[in-house]
């Protein structure tokens, strides 16, 4: 059987550090994995710092964190991760600097799926959300090369100015600030409503906080149009041991890890 | 490899996996049939399977604490019928052999998981996860010696296949309720499951966890399990799968040295 998936190797690797760059508030850290095979986009890892993971001045984190694959270029060992830090575990990761290592496991999860033929993608990133829509965007670019009108719309989302020079991550986007200090201001779901009021052959690919994804999911389900959400949940394994990470579906629970993290918006009877 | 044998089985070394904490079918989606190559455990436990299908607690389910997690997972399974059709033949291809972890809240549905496996080529031994109350009297099955005195008086006749009990750590006198289980017929007993907690969603007084409360694993428990491993491996002479908190080595180690015959690995291996 073919798999659906780009498998892991099986236990986690070191993968040292070769650079760190700061958009705003959000971390790019780059490593090296020449022991791993190249993700899909969508696909995510489980990630923890090689030392100092818990046991040292804080409580927590003693769980690896997933992270959707920020950048994967091709012909490289290189992968690419989009921290902000929000809690103990993302804020030690943000720490981590050339020659420290991350342990981590991966390529987990399905990805993104192509559009049916005649659609074109519209990316819609709200915050850290729109890291694995950058690697979508840089594959989409790959498969549509001799159609340059099919080419992608990327609309990102930021709480603010600050927030918002993440969206020098991806090409050409157009952006809202819900505090209007640049770009639309407004919610990002604004922009992609205006989108769809104008343009109905198009298939929608969304990661971003829960309100975001659930006002995506009931435009694209009022417009008719196929949407493939990236949700997160909290995770423990990453790979289907410890059903700690289920979302409801309108066929109950499923395990995000092994399922997701893309799931069709179809399948959702919202975004809790 | 020094092979070792324990209540029949012949086992290439001492760890295995502890119960919910390994989906060998899940992990062969995301890592392929390396998991089969390379199979870790020298057994493999399967998650608790009960008569008729669960769906498990609402999430969230997980939150995670100093050196540890707590878990409201609440036993999602396919049902002994769907586990018999569609799981069982999958685990059957893995090089270990299986013991299946089963539960009820009768001593009769108890019974039927038990009779089902019994006549399963393909099942080497079953562990009876006993952290459950019994609806008839109320009790947790693991927690009191008469109640799990009763139900395996009721099911040990079922099978020739090991059974192996899980104690809870929940129990009041768990040497006790060791020596009853070994009296009415245990091959075995595993313990720790995991204990009792709870967190409260930050600056509430509502529970985090869908379930209310929740089972705490990990590291942060292993002092806990050495306590109980080592008086329950002090009052029985049927052997002990030492579970709580391993992570390293000279985790295993311990749990080995207070008198158990194999370690089983938990929250570390998922
Ligand atoms: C598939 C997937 C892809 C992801 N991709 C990215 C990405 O590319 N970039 C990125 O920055 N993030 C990403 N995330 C989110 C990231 O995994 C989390 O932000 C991270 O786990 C937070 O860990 P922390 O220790 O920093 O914060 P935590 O303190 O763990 O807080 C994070 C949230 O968890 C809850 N929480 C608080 N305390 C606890 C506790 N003790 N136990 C359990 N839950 C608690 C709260 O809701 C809190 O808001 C992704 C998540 C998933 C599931
Ligand atoms: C996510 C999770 C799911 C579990 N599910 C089960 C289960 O289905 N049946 C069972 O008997 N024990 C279950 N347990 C308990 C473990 O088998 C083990 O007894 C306990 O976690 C202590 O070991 P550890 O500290 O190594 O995790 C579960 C534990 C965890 C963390
Ligand atoms: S994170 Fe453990 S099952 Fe998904």
């Amino acid at each position: 059987m073919q798999p659906d998936r780009v498998l892991a190797p099986f236990g986690r690797r070191m993968a040292p550090i070769t650079a760190r760059e700061q958009f705003g508030p959000y971390v790019v850290l780059r490593c090296e994995d020449p022991g791993g095979p190249r993700p899909q986009a969508g696909q995510f890892y489980m990630l923890q710092a090689a030392r100092r993971w818990g046991g040292g001045d804080g409580e927590r984190p003693f769980l690896p964190r997933a992270f959707s694959v920020l950048r994967a270029p091709p012909h490289t060992d290189d992968l690419h991760f989009l921290v902000e830090d929000v809690g103990p575990g993302t804020r030690r990761l943000c720490e981590l600097q050339p020659r420290d290592a991350l342990l981590l496991l991966g390529p987990l999860g399905v990805g993104f799926r192509r559009p049916a033929v005649g659609r074109r993608a519209i990316l819609v990133g709200g915050g850290v959300g729109i890291a694995p829509l950058a690697i979508w965007q840089d594959e989409l670019a790959t498969i549509l090369h001799d159609q340059p009108s099919a080419s992608p719309l990327a609309l990102l989302g930021f709480r603010d100015h600050d927030h918002a020079r993440g969206s020098a991550i991806l090409s050409d986007p157009l952006f809202a600030t819900d505090d209007g200090s640049s770009g639309h201001h407004g919610f990002v779901t604004e922009l992609l409503a205006d989108q769809l009021a104008l343009e109905g052959a198009v298939e929608v690919y969304a990661c971003g906080p829960p309100g975001m994804l659930e006002t995506v999911r009931a435009l694209c389900e009022a417009h008719d149009v196929p949407a493939q959400l990236a949700l997160e949940s909290g995770m423990a394994c990453g790979f289907g041991a410890c059903f700690g990470c289920v979302v409801a579906t309108r066929h109950g629970y499923v395990r995000l890890c092994v399922d997701g993290p893309v799931l069709d918006a179809a399948e959702l009877e919202q975004v809790a | 490899m020094s092979g070792l044998d324990f209540c029949g089985l012949a086992l290439a070394h001492r760890v295995i996996n502890a119960s919910g904490t390994f989906d060998a079918i899940a992990a062969r989606r995301a890592f392929g049939d390396q998991v089969v190559e390379r199979f870790p455990f020298a057994a493999y436990v399967t998650k608790t399977v009960t008569l008729e299908p669960r769906q498990g607690n609402p999430p969230p389910r997980l939150w995670e604490i100093a050196g540890g997690l707590i878990n409201s997972i609440g036993l999602p399974n396919k049902g002994l019928r769907e586990f018999t059709r569609s799981d069982l033949p999958q685990l059957a291809e893995l090089p270990a052999p299986l013991i299946v972890n089963v539960m009820g809240s009768t001593r009769e549905h108890v019974g039927e998981l038990v009779a089902a496996f019994a006549a399963r080529e393909d099942v080497a031994a079953l562990e009876l996860n006993v952290s459950c109350p019994n609806v008839a009297t109320g009790l947790e099955f693991g927690s009191d010696p008469a109640e799990l005195a009763g139900l395996l008086d009721h099911v040990r006749p079922l099978t020739d296949k090991p059974l192996i009990v899980k104690l809870t750590p929940n129990a009041g006198d768990v040497a006790a309720v060791a020596r009853a289980a070994e009296a009415a017929g245990a091959n075995a007993l595993s313990l720790i499951n995991t204990i009792r907690g709870m967190a409260l969603a930050p600056g509430s007084s509502e529970p985090w966890l869908g379930g209310g409360t929740g089972g705490v694993s990990g590291p942060a428990v292993r002092a806990v399990a050495l306590a109980q491993v080592h008086s329950v491996c002090s009052a029985v002479g049927v052997p002990i799968i030492g579970i709580g908190g391993v992570q390293r080595g000279s985790d295993a180690l311990d749990l080995l040295h207070a008198g158990t015959e194999l370690v089983a690995v938990g929250t570390f291996s998922g």
